[in-house]
C-alpha cells in the first residue's frame, strides 16, 4: 500500500502538479488490485483544470482516492485515472467560538485531531481509525460511536468545494441540498471533493470516562447497548464471534464521554489535552497462516477473560476511538489472500439478523477476527448514506475459509430481505442486484449525479461491479 | 469487475464448446457471473453452450464463430469478443485439439493443425488479450495447458509439446503483466474423461470437467500461478521429472 507522509499545512513554493503514473491500487483488505494513472494534484485549483480535463479523455473515468482505507474497491479505478489528494493538506483557523474550520481534502482525522486538540476541539465524528480523509469521511459519510446521539460526519460539515467535470460547485445543505447529500455517502461518485468546512466540538480533556460492562450472551449485549445508549454519548460493542450456544454473540461493551479537567488524576492536568500516541509499525513479513480458527478462538477466549465490567475508568481518546491505530499496517497480518469486512446495517425490528449473522458463518466454518456491533440513530438525508436506525455489525473475515463466499451471499439475501444493506466503504464482494434492492434510493441519487457529470467521467471499480452509475464506462 | 475472492462478473472464453470451459461457464454463472461471451468453431455446438449459459442464469450471453488454425484472424475475434462485453474480467483460453499420433506423425499437415490450435492460435490470441487487459487495468486469464506439455511423453508427443509451448508462454506472459492488473493462471488438468478424450484408455489419477472447474474456482480466489487438476499430479510429475531420459523413453506411456 503506498504511502506518503501526510502534509499538515499550507505548502512552500507550489511544484507542478506531477505527471500521472501507472500504480496497482488495491483496498485495505489488500483483495482485487487493478492498476490506474495515479496522479497527485498540488493545488485544490489543479483538480478542476488540469486533473478532470486530462481525465476526460480517459476512457475508463476518475475518482478520488484519500488514505485507501476503503476495504474494497471504493478508491480504485482500473485503466483509468485515479486522484491521490495527499496535497490538499490545508488546514484553516478554527473559529473560537464554533469551533468551525476549512480543511483540505487531503487531510487526515490525524492530522485534524492533532491541531484541534492544542485548542480544545475534538472530531465530530471518529470511526475506528483517524488514518482516513476529509474527502474519504465524506464520500463514505462515516460513522462513529456516537451515531446515535450525533448522526454520520456530514451532519457535521456545512459546506463542500466539489470539482465535477460541469465546473467547481460550494455546496451546502441550504444552496443545493440534493447534491449535497448525494455526495454526502456518494463514494466519490458526484466529484471530487476538495475542500470542506467541518464543525468539531469542544472537548475540555483528551480523556474519555469508559465504563465497560461483560455480557454473557446476545440479547443481554444488544440491551446493555440500548440501555447506555440513552445516557452514553460514546457507545460499541465487541463481540467474540467464536462463542456458540447459549454463548453466542457474547461481548464487550464500552460506553464513554469525554472527561472534564476536574476528573483527571493531579499527574494528567498538566496536560489535560495530550495527542494521541503515534502507532506502531508491524515487520512486513508476516508467517502464512498465522491467523487461522485456532489463533482466532484463543485470541478472542483471552479478549474476553482479561476484561471485567467496571466502571468510570479514564482512558485517552487515542485508545477509546482508534483501536485500529495501535498497529498501522495491521491489515498485512492476514496474508497474500487479504481480508474482507462485512459491515450491515438492519432496521430494530430486524435485529435478529446480528445473531444469524455469526451463526452463519460459523456453520461456514468462517473465522471472524473482529466484529464490532452498534447502534444507529436516526439516519441522515443522503440517499446511499450508510446508516440507518438500528442495529450494525462489522465483521473482519480473511479470505480462504471455502465456505466464505458463498455465506456472505446468503447474507446478503437475509439483509436486503430485512430492509437492511451493506457497507460500500467496506465491501469488495456485493452483487449489483443485491446493492439495488439494499439502496432504493438508487435513482435519486444518479439523477443528481447526471445533473453534474453527464458524462459518467466519474467512475471507480465499486461502481463499475455493483452499477451504481447507470450507463458506466467499461 | 473481479470481487475480492476472485470471482469474475463478464467472462469471455475461447473454445466455449469443450466440457472444461461449459463446466467452468456453469459453475461461474451459478456463483454470480452475468455476462458470458463463447467464441468457438461450431455454430451448432456453441448456440448449444450458449443456450446452456443461459440456462444458467446468465443474464447477456453472446457467441463469436472463429476458427483457431485461421492464425491470422487471432486479432480480430480477440477484438470481438472485448467489444461484446466492454469490459471482460476473466478471460478463458480452452482451445484445444487432441490428435492420435499414430495417424498424425506422418502427415505435416496434421501435425501443422495440432501445433496451431493448441499453441499458435491461443499464443496470438492471448498476445491480444493482454493488449486488452492492460488497457483496462485489470482482469484474469485461465489458460488450459496439459500434464502432457509438462514432461512429453512419446505416445502424446505432438499435443505434449504444443501444450508445453503454451504452458511455458502463459506462465512468461504472467511475468510481463506484472503490475499491469491482469494476470494469468495456468491450468495443467491430468486425463479429463471428457469428448476430447472419448475412446481413449483412462488412467489412473483421471478427473472430470465439474473437478477441473472446481480447481479453477478455487484458484482464481487463491490467487494460485499454476494449478494441477487434481492436485496429486504435482507430486507425481515432480517424480517423473526425475526419471533419466534412457528410461523414460522405454516407459510405456
Amino acid at each position: 500500500m503506498p504511502k506518503a507522509p501526510r502534509a499538515t499545512g499550507p505548502k512552500g513554493a507550489p511544484a507542478k502538479t506531477q505527471e500521472p503514473e501507472e500504480h496497482a491500487l488495491s483496498g485495505w483488505g489488500r483483495t482485487s488490485p487493478t492498476t490506474a494513472a495515479l496522479i497527485a494534484p498540488d493545488e485544490e485549483a489543479d483538480i478542476f483544470g488540469s486533473v478532470l480535463g486530462a481525465a476526460a479523455g480517459s476512457r475508463r473515468g476518475v475518482i478520488a482516492r484519500g488514505l485507501g482505507r476503503s476495504y474494497g474497491d471504493a478508491a480504485q479505478c482500473a485503466g483509468g485515472v485515479v486522484v491521490d489528494t495527499k496535497n490538499l493538506g490545508r488546514i484553516g483557523p478554527i473559529d473560537p467560538d464554533t469551533g468551525v474550520l476549512d480543511v483540505g481534502a487531503g487531510v487526515s482525522l490525524d492530522s485534524l485531531l492533532r491541531v484541534g486538540l492544542q485548542s480544545g476541539w475534538f472530531l465530530p465524528v471518529s470511526p475506528g481509525t483517524r488514518q482516513v480523509t476529509i474527502g474519504g469521511a465524506i464520500a463514505a459519510d462515516i460513522h462513529g460511536k456516537n451515531h446515535h446521539a450525533d448522526g454520520s460526519f456530514c451532519r457535521h460539515v456545512s459546506s463542500v468545494t466539489l470539482a465535477t467535470p460541469t465546473g467547481v460547485h460550494e455546496v451546502s445543505p441550504d444552496n443545493d441540498p440534493e447534491l449535497f447529500w448525494a455526495t454526502a455517502g456518494g463514494m466519490g461518485l458526484t466529484g471530487i471533493v476538495t475542500s470542506a468546512r467541518v464543525s468539531m466540538r469542544k472537548v475540555e480533556t483528551s480523556w474519555m470516562r469508559v465504563d465497560t460492562e461483560r455480557h454473557d450472551d446476545l440479547d443481554s449485549l444488544m440491551e446493555g447497548l440500548e440501555r447506555v445508549d440513552r445516557l452514553s454519548r460514546y457507545s460499541v460493542a465487541w463481540v467474540d464471534c467464536g462463542a456458540a450456544g447459549s454463548k453466542l454473540g457474547r461481548g464487550l461493551l464500552d460506553a464513554g464521554d469525554h472527561a472534564g479537567v476536574s476528573e483527571l488524576p493531579a499527574k494528567r492536568k498538566d496536560d489535560p489535552l495530550a495527542p494521541p500516541r503515534r502507532g506502531l509499525k508491524m515487520p512486513s513479513l508476516v508467517p502464512p497462516g498465522l491467523v487461522n480458527p485456532l489463533t482466532v478462538a484463543a485470541f478472542n477466549e483471552a479478549w474476553f477473560r482479561k476484561s471485567p465490567s467496571r466502571t468510570g475508568r479514564l482512558r485517552h481518546l487515542g485508545g477509546f476511538f482508534h483501536p485500529l491505530d495501535a498497529v498501522s499496517n495491521w491489515n498485512l497480518v492476514f496474508g497474500r489472500r487479504g481480508f474482507v469486512q462485512y459491515q450491515f446495517a438492519v432496521p430494530d425490528a430486524q435485529r435478529g439478523v446480528v445473531g444469524q449473522a455469526i451463526e452463519i458463518l460459523q456453520e461456514a466454518g468462517a473465522p471472524c477476527t473482529l466484529a464490532v456491533l452498534k447502534r444507529f440513530g436516526p439516519e441522515d438525508p443522503g440517499p446511499l448514506s450508510f446508516p440507518i436506525p438500528g442495529w450494525t455489525l462489522a465483521l473482519d473475515l480473511p479470505v480462504g475459509p471455502p465456505g466464505l463466499r458463498s455465506a456472505l451471499r446468503r447474507l446478503d439475501g437475509i439483509v436486503a430481505g430485512a430492509g437492511g444493506r451493506v457497507y460500500l466503504a467496506k465491501d469488495a464482494r456485493l452483487e449489483p442486484t443485491r446493492f439495488a434492492a439494499m439502496y432504493p434510493r438508487l435513482d435519486e441519487f444518479n439523477l443528481v449525479r447526471r445533473r453534474v457529470d453527464p458524462e459518467g467521467m466519474l467512475q471507480s471499480d465499486l461502481a463499475r461491479r455493483l452499477g451504481i452509475c447507470e450507463d458506466p464506462r467499461p | 469487475m473481479n470481487d475480492a475472492f476472485g470471482h469474475p462478473d463478464s467472462v469471455l472464453v475461447f473454445g466455449g464448446t469443450s466440457d472444461i470451459a461449459r463446466a467452468l461457464v456453469r459453475a461461474l454463472i451459478a456463483d454470480g457471473s452475468t455476462r458470458v461471451v463463447l467464441a468457438g468453431r461450431d455454430p451448432a455446438a456453441l448456440a448449444a453452450a450458449a443456450a446452456e449459459a443461459t440456462e444458467a442464469g446468465a443474464g447477456f450471453v453472446d457467441t463469436v464463430a472463429f476458427d483457431a488454425g485461421d492464425v491470422d484472424r487471432a486479432e480480430t475475434v480477440v477484438d470481438s469478443g472485448f467489444s461484446a462485453l466492454g469490459r471482460v474480467d476473466l478471460v478463458v483460453m480452452a482451445v484445444g485439439l487432441l490428435v492420435d499420433d499414430e495417424d498424425a506423425e506422418r502427415d505435416p499437415v496434421q501435425v501443422a493443425r495440432c501445433v496451431t490450435v493448441n499453441f499458435t492460435w491461443p499464443a496470438a490470441a492471448l498476445s491480444r488479450v493482454a493488449h486488452h487487459l492492460a488497457a483496462q487495468g485489470s482482469g484474469r486469464v485461465v489458460v488450459l495447458s496439459s500434464v502432457a506439455g509438462v514432461r512429453v511423453r512419446r505416445s502424446n508427443y505432438i499435443y505434449g509439446s504444443a501444450k508445453a509451448g503454451l504452458d511455458a508462454y502463459a506462465r512468461t506472459l504472467n511475468q510481463t503483466l506484472a503490475g499491469s492488473g491482469a494476470t494469468v493462471t495456468v491450468v495443467r488438468p491430468g486425463f479429463v474423461r471428457s469428448k476430447m478424450t472419448a475412446g481413449r484408455r483412462v488412467p489412473p489419477l483421471s478427473t472430470t470437467p465439474e473437478a477441473v472447474a472446481r480447481d479453477i474456482v478455487k484458484a482464481l480466489e487463491d490467487g494460485t500461478e499454476v494449478v494441477w487438476s487434481p492436485r496429486k499430479l504435482q507430486g507425481l510429475f515432480l517424480l517423473l521429472g526425475l526419471v533419466p531420459e534412457p528410461l523414460w523413453r522405454r516407459l510405456p506411456m
